[in-house]
């Protein structure tokens, strides 16, 4: 079975402070640690367990700089087999659309059966790649996958709903599949592997190799800003005894327990 | 033409949530632009459906066929791309759920029309379409401007629109399914329930929510115990469910489940959409965590940015000694 699996290089904002960029439309990304993309985690992994049943390649793909690089080898150092990155300094300004526009040039002159992406990026969260991804392949597709199981050349698979429900769907393959949180438990690359995965090829993909004519952009970003605040809320400051005192205090007067 | 459309989204016979908002924004919309909201109903045995929301929408185009009797977005995609061809709307909503995850890209991709998913917000300024989604981990906000086009298709976010009365009369339009069954390479099975659990955290009057601040699983039993000594269950946000760490039906969000307790206490949650959508409608919110610019304290009534480690064995004395008074 040959999979592909696409990753991406996302800063890690969930702890931390996201301050806006001159221009208005980026964030001040070099105070920001960057590592791969949640979701891609668990896509990766599916993929890795896969090739451990049905044998075969996985080929990691990455729209990003040459820091990306460093995503690409942890990849290699987790048991795919080829990586390849498309130079995102090639093609100015990128959003969903373009992105997999991209990512379609790539794979179509690739032998596959199963494409993998996460679910969501946590960067732009558009939860759009994916789709589009099938769509512009003339494949079908699964969105927030978290079960799979393979058996002659169709799969089983389990869409998360909303309220803890679930759907179970049959797709032949290949297709492409967006990975859900929590389907696996990833796992960590060796030490040896990753030294090992330190002196691979990175094949690299750029405006030589693909036509930036036919890119189309859907959307641009216009500005960022701060939300605004839905619920004033009131920060209680002191030392932990303190703030416990007066947090008990309002919920006694309150009647919330 | 420049009307405005949307998809209506039903399941196990129900009209769903994410249906009202978006006919709610539509209609705004179309108000606005002195133009019509048209509902587009994909469905089987639908008339009782169909009735039950025909004071929502100026027109709801009628599909009914047994092969729309469940969500498959491989057919839904071929009777919407035929509809939007035909109709030619200004703007197309669909829900960005589950469904329109899956339904949305794809079929804005097939029609070759500038798209964009999980927006908060949608206006028309000068027929052009600027959107307004969340990025970064919910700490900014984008406002999103499209390639100009004849049609747009946006997918909407659950729980951005209250829903308001409306008391107009759709005209019924039946079409022709240009889907007959569903095609060999995506067919719905079934649906599988959600297991239930020892502890029903949508019963509770007092839950603790323990997000990902929690740091290791052995942490889970000092959580336990403060909750317990509150009276209280506990719950968590969605990183805890998929390190195992808890079952899933303690997860509080928007694929888990929806809590309004009168008290929410939160631990370590940072308040990632998903799970603030499952818990805002909490009588009372306290939210600890160490980084104030964590979303949660855009819905907490009371904050405290600190260690929660540091918080936690001082809260619980505090009341501890509340009760004994």
């Amino acid at each position: 079975m040959d999979i592909i699996v696409c990753i991406k290089r996302v800063p890690q904002t969930a702890e931390a402070k996201v301050e806006i960029e001159s221009s208005g439309k980026d964030i001040v990304k070099d105070r920001l640690t960057f590592d791969i993309n949640e979701s891609d985690t668990y896509a990766l992994e599916e993929a890795v367990l896969l090739k451990e049943k049905f044998g075969g390649t996985i080929t990691v793909i990455s729209l990003g700089c040459s820091d990306a690089d460093d995503t690409l080898r942890i990849a290699l150092a987790k048991g795919a087999d080829t990586a390849i990155r498309i130079k995102a300094e090639d093609f100015d300004e990128l959003d969903g659309y373009k992105t997999a526009q991209l990512l379609s040039a790539v794979i179509k002159d690739i032998h596959f059966d199963v494409i993998f992406t996460g679910c969501i990026a946590t960067d732009d969260a558009y939860s759009q790649i994916g789709a589009t991804l099938a769509e512009l392949l003339g494949i079908p597709h699964a969105t927030l996958v978290t079960n799979i199981e393979v058996i002659d050349s169709i799969s089983h698979v389990h869409r998360e709903l909303e309220g803890g429900l679930q759907e179970h769907i049959e797709i032949f393959l290949p297709a492409l599949f967006t990975i859900q949180t929590g389907i696996n438990v990833p796992r960590y690359a060796s030490l040896i592997a990753i030294k090992r995965a330190a002196g691979k090829e990175i094949k690299l993909v750029g405006q030589n190799e693909i036509s930036k004519d036919q890119l189309l952009l859907n959307t641009q970003i216009e500005e960022l800003f701060i939300p605004p605040v839905a619920k004033q809320v009131k920060i209680i400051t002191g030392s932990p005894g303190e703030v416990s005192e007066e947090l008990a205090g309002i919920i006694r007067e309150k009647g919330l327990i | 033409m420049s009307e405005i459309f949307m998809l209506i989204e039903h399941r196990q016979d129900a009209i769903r949530d994410i249906s009202y908002e978006m006919m709610t924004c539509g209609r705004a919309l179309a108000e606005k632009l002195n133009t019509k909201l048209t509902a587009v109903f994909l469905g089987y045995d639908a008339d009782k459906l169909v009735e039950s929301i025909r004071n929502q929408a100026h027109r709801i185009m009628v599909v009914d066929n047994e092969v729309f009797k469940e969500f498959n977005a491989e057919s839904y995609q071929i009777a919407l791309a035929e509809i939007i061809k035909k109709e030619n709307p200004l703007l197309t909503l669909i829900g960005h759920t589950a469904f329109g995850m899956d339904l949305c890209p794809a079929l804005g991709t097939q029609l070759g029309i500038p798209f964009t998913t999980d927006c908060l917000d949608v206006e028309i300024i000068d027929g052009k379409l600027i959107a307004t989604r969340q990025m970064y981990d919910g700490k900014l906000n984008a406002k999103i401007r499209f390639r100009e086009n004849p049609s747009y298709l946006v997918s909407l976010r659950t729980g951005c629109f209250p829903v308001r009365d409306s008391n107009i009369e759709a005209e019924i339009v039946n079409i022709e399914s240009p889907v007959s069954a569903e095609p060999d390479y995506r067919k719905f099975v079934e649906y599988i329930e959600a297991a239930i659990g020892d502890v029903d955290i949508t019963k509770a009057d007092v839950v603790v929510g323990v997000g990902r601040g929690i740091k290791k699983k052995e942490n889970l039993a000092l959580v336990e115990d403060f909750a317990s000594t509150i009276g209280g269950v506990v719950a968590c946000s969605r990183p805890i469910v998929d390190a195992e760490w808890l079952p899933k039906d303690r997860q509080v969000g928007s694929s888990g489940k929806t809590v309004k307790p009168k008290l929410y206490i939160t631990l370590g949650i940072s308040g990632a959409f998903q799970h603030v959508v499952g818990m805002k409608n909490s009588g009372t919110i306290i939210a600890i965590n160490k980084d104030p610019n964590a979303p949660i304290f855009n819905e907490a009534d009371y904050g405290i940015v600190d260690d929660l480690f540091r918080v936690l064995p001082a809260f619980k004395n505090s009341i501890l000694e509340m009760k004994s008074k």
